[in-house]
């Protein structure tokens, strides 16, 4: 038996170019009808534009989004602009693109054109999420839920990063309640569907809760537990939540923030017995 | 140090994140700027794992030896060794570290780090957390950077664009130009080390594995700026991604690890559902043409034979689109579940479950060996780096450091699964030190001593370009450019390349920058103008196009990624054991012949009109380069033929491990 790579390659010098991927254009000229609520910047009012875009077998609401960009032609024919959409990974691993598609808040990369139109044929429907300031068009600024990670100090307070041996042994099951919660992406599913945290309110939100649950399970960041536990005592923590468990249905990545809330509830009314006590 | 010295990092992943919090834990003030907030960065995507020795190796007879042979056989010896020695033998502590910070690692019942086998290796070095290992570690150096921002010597630039360095009368670089992609206000910031850890340029090919950000912007700035970049044509292209309309997704090598077979149907384009095409009529061409390694060949050798038995031999699945079936519909339940997060992802993605249908899969561009060219001093006691030293990591143009996917070192001709995530944290640990010891030395004469005229020029002059982009009337349609460019990139500069097509594309490219003269943006706008950022990338992409090209077409033989078959050494076909031997010694100085004219740096320069490229050694000093002989026809005689051959050649042993850091 040969195995011979090098020996036969019949590719000969021109055959091999060929598109790797074709554009594909198998859409026989189908047109998705495609609303957009619109906004030019943070003070603007917004607006609902809608553009025909071509389908495409297999495509997904970024795709759609890029489509429009190189072609920015509204349904009335009118020259537009490129619609604002944040994005990086394209395969719901970052976060970032984060909207609410027909109704439902969601990833942009994720949401497939054909179950969409599945379940609404007549078109799909694109706005920001309602939680956050607009900057632009799709675009939200999520900066409060970066802020909230340092309220709750998420992250292990080691003592420096010099070459001191192995971390703490930790058993598959401490790994296994770990593991999930760690994969929060901070893509604000949760927040925006959570009725509780809105621009009046100083609710701290589901997935800093959950957060802080996660470093107060690890044997060395535990040493600030008190100051998450305090953080969640506050004014915007536990007691803010209405305990209506919508979060935990939209979250992308199945986290179970329910579970990490009730956590919270038993750890701060046992911290505050403590500092009845301690006091 | 009389004035406050500062550092911009470029870049917020696993590179730049580690450089930072390294930096700040020695008391450095840092700059972070990042196009997206630093826990989005591409680095989220890396899946599989981050290699190292480990005390269950060890047992096997692993070290870090082994580990510094496997990388640089696998890379086709195109990598400085000392650099790769002392990654290798950082290896182990890095993860550690990794591991105190938190990172859920997989665990063993015992509870200690969990381990699993990649490509181009026997043993079981790659520590990974599920399904999840890039964002994971993402994660854990994020919470770090945000604990030092909390304390204020870290202070980020998120949703900032980095839009070139800003060089002195003698070209040291003393900060950069960034622009606010919300506001557009466009602004200098003063340092007096520049570290670009902007990843990798995969979006030069239109589609690839790599994230939104990943155009290569950044590099190309600074290579316009004078810095070098080495090894361009060098990219590794995956055997199996998932083909899709706005990019190409990763199907990890580990749903063939477990099991899953490549095949497609014997009659071209056979419209019957795969379910139902007998045995008989399926090609199980992997299994076939490699009986011993079967669906496990390695990555180059499977994008080959995925490429020929579609473009060759008609054989894609689909007439529209090339692809072949990854099956994993016959395994056990109990392995299919083994495969439940990247199987989840071809379902998200293709709205198709493959556990009841086979996968179609094509190979993609998937990473960048080659970037912007940097330095290193070599210990000559340990045979790997002098730590601290302001060389390690910094590029020819004093004050500016690359480290990350942007770097060309570390994984030569081709990249070995697992190694990237460690050679991210290891030049960004590193790197660290060399910019203190640098900054010490830049106390005189430092970004604050530069004339302010200095600084307002260089915003000037990125301001008079972007108002000229705004209003630039033109034809050209900056998204369908980049479109032909990646479709010509893509079918010229992958997986089997010549030089006929490589001019070709070489030409196309000049055609492509003329017509980006004529680029007009659809948004005029100065606020979050997308449209602004995307097409000056484009220009960046164009300028690194050329230098990938051009590499390539120069490069006349094979080595790793870079595979010419014109220029390939025929194997040996003697059965007669006398010939056979014959061939063998040919092979091997013809073998000879090619390194010592091919095992040379690529590096190019830019100039106003074409790259000037230049070849420089490889410091080959530990481990004397030899074939790199997987699957070939005669490998064994021709190993054993080399070895006598070069059997007066000293091997240098290597000695303990380097002082930790
Ligand atoms: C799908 C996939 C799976 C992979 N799996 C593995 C694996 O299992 N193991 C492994 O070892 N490797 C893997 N890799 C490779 C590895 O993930 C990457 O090489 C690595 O993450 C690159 O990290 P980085 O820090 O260099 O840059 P990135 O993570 O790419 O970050 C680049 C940063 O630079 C910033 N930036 C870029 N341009 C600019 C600019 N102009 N201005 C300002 N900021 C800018 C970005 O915002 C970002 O913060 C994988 C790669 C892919 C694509
Ligand atoms: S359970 Fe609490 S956090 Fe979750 S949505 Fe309801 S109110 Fe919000
Ligand atoms: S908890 Fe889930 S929904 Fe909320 S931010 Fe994290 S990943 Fe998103
Ligand atoms: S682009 Fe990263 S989640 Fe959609």
């Amino acid at each position: 038996m040969e195995e011979d790579p090098n020996g036969k390659h019949p590719m000969s010098a021109t055959t091999h170019i060929h598109q790797t991927h074709t554009l594909s254009h198998e859409g026989n000229g189908r047109k998705i009808s495609v609303k957009v609520l619109r906004q030019s910047d943070p003070r603007g009012g917004s607006h609902w534009e809608t553009f025909e875009v071509p389908y495409e077998p297999g495509m997904n609401v970024t795709t759609v989004l890029q489509r429009i960009a190189a072609n920015p032609t509204n349904a009335e024919h009118e020259h537009s602009t490129p619609v604002a959409y944040d994005s990086c990974c394209l395969e719901e691993v970052c976060g970032a693109c984060t909207m609410v598609i027909n109704g439902r808040v969601r990833q942009a990369c994720s949401a497939l054109v054909d179950s969409l139109l599945a379940d609404s044929p007549e078109g799909i429907e694109l706005r920001p999420m309602t939680k956050f300031k607009v900057v632009r068009d799709l675009f939200v600024d999520r900066s409060p839920m970066f802020a909230a990670l340092k309220r709750i100090k998420a992250w292990v307070a080691v003592d420096g990063y010099h070459d001191i041996g192995p971390g703490p042994r930790i058993s598959p099951r401490e790994q296994d309640e770990a593991y999930p919660l760690s994969r929060c992406m901070t893509c604000g599913c949760c927040v925006e569907a959570c009725p509780q945290f809105n621009d009046h309110s100083t609710f701290i939100g589901p997935a800093a809760i959950s957060q802080a649950i996660l470093f107060n399970a690890h044997p060395t960041a535990r040493v600030e537990r008190d100051d998450r536990l305090a953080v969640l005592t506050g004014v915007g923590g536990i007691v803010d939540c209405g305990n209506s468990q919508n979060c935990v249905k939209v979250c992308p990545k199945d986290i179970p923030l329910t579970t990490s809330i009730a956590k919270a509830g038993r750890d701060t009314t046992l911290y505050k017995i403590r500092q009845w006590f301690g006091r | 140090m009389a004035k406050k010295q500062h550092v911009i990092v470029v870049g917020g992943g696993l590179a730049g994140l580690s450089a930072t919090m390294k930096l700040a834990e020695a008391g450095v003030h840092v700059y972070l700027i990042s196009m997206v907030p630093v826990k989005r960065s591409h680095s989220v995507c890396a899946q599989g794992g981050i290699n190292s020795v480990n005390d269950l190796t060890r047992q096997e007879g692993d070290s870090e030896w082994l580990h510094l042979d496997d990388s640089v056989y696998g890379g086709d010896f195109l990598q400085h060794q000392p650099l790769v020695k002392e990654m290798c033998d950082w290896g182990p502590r890095i993860v550690n570290l990794l591991d105190r910070l938190g990172v859920p690692f997989n665990r063993t019942p015992e509870g200690l780090l969990d381990q699993r086998r990649f490509g181009g290796t026997l043993f079981k070095r790659t520590a990974f957390a599920g399904a999840t290992t890039g964002q994971q570690l993402i994660y854990a150096l994020d919470e770090q950077v945000r604990r030092w921002e909390a304390d204020g010597l870290v202070e980020k630039f998120e949703y900032w664009e980095f839009l070139g360095p800003i060089l002195d009368g003698n070209g040291h670089c003393r900060g950069a130009v960034v622009q606010d992609m919300f506001a557009m206000t466009i602004r200098s910031l003063a340092a007096d080390a520049v570290v670009l850890a902007t990843g990798g340029c995969g979006l030069i090919y239109g589609r690839s594995t790599m994230s939104m950000i990943c155009t290569g912007g950044a590099a190309g700035r600074a290579f316009k700026a004078g810095v070098n970049y080495a090894n361009g044509e060098f990219i590794q292209v995956h055997p199996t991604a998932i083909p899709g309309t706005d990019k190409l997704r990763l199907m990890s090598e580990s749903a063939r690890g477990e099991g899953g077979r490549v095949w497609v149907p014997r009659k071209p384009q056979d419209p019957r559902d795969p379910l139902s095409i007998p045995a008989a009529e399926r090609y199980y061409f992997l299994e076939e043409r490699y009986p011993k390694y079967g669906n496990l060949v390695p990555r180059d050798i499977a994008t080959r034979e995925i490429f020929d038995v579609c473009v060759t031999q008609g054989l894609s699945v689909e007439a529209g689109q090339m692809c072949v079936y990854l099956d994993v519909t016959e395994l056990p339940p109990t392995v299919q579940k083994k495969l439940d997060g990247i199987l989840e992802i071809y379902e998200k993605f293709r709205g198709v479950n493959p556990r009841e249908v086979p996968m179609k899969i094509f190979p993609a561009v998937h990473y960048s060996m080659g970037g912007l060219w940097v330095d290193y001093e070599r210990d000559d006691n340990t045979g790997g780096l002098v730590l601290g030293s302001p060389r390690n990591q910094q590029s020819n143009v004093p004050g500016i450091f690359v480290i990350g996917e942007a770097d060309y070192q570390y994984h030569g001709a081709n990249r070995l699964g697992a190694n990237s995530l460690l050679s991210c944290i290891f030049a960004g640990l590193i790197v660290a030190p060399s910019i203190e010891n640098w900054l010490k030395s830049q106390a005189k004469g430092s970004a604050a001593d530069q004339p302010a005229s200095l600084f307002d020029d260089a915003v000037m002059l990125h301001q008079q370009r972007m108002e000229q982009l705004i209003h630039n009337q033109g034809e050209e349609n900056p998204y369908k450019l980049h479109q032909e460019l990646g479709d010509w990139m893509t079918r010229c500069v992958t997986v089997v390349r010549n030089n006929k097509d490589l001019q070709a594309c070489l030409d196309k490219i000049d055609e492509f920058a003329d017509r980006y003269q004529n680029v007009s943006l659809s948004d005029k706008s100065h606020w979050t103008n997308q449209n602004l950022s995307f097409t000056r990338a484009l220009e960046d992409m164009i300028l690194l196009a050329r230098v990938i090209t051009k590499g390539a077409l120069l490069r006349d033989e094979c080595r790793g990624a870079h595979y010419k078959p014109a220029f390939e050494i025929p194997p040996t076909s003697a059965d007669d054991p006398v010939k056979l031997r014959e061939q063998a010694e040919k092979w091997c100085r013809a073998f000879k012949e090619q390194s010592d004219r091919w095992l040379k740096t690529t590096i190019a320069k830019h100039t106003p009109d074409v790259p000037e490229i230049t070849y420089e050694d490889v410091d080959t000093s530990l481990i004397p380069p030899r074939p790199r002989t997987y699957g070939l026809k005669g490998a064994e005689i021709i190993e054993k033929t080399w070895k006598e051959m070069t059997k007066a050649t000293p091997v240098r042993k290597p000695q303990a491990a380097a002082v930790s850091g």
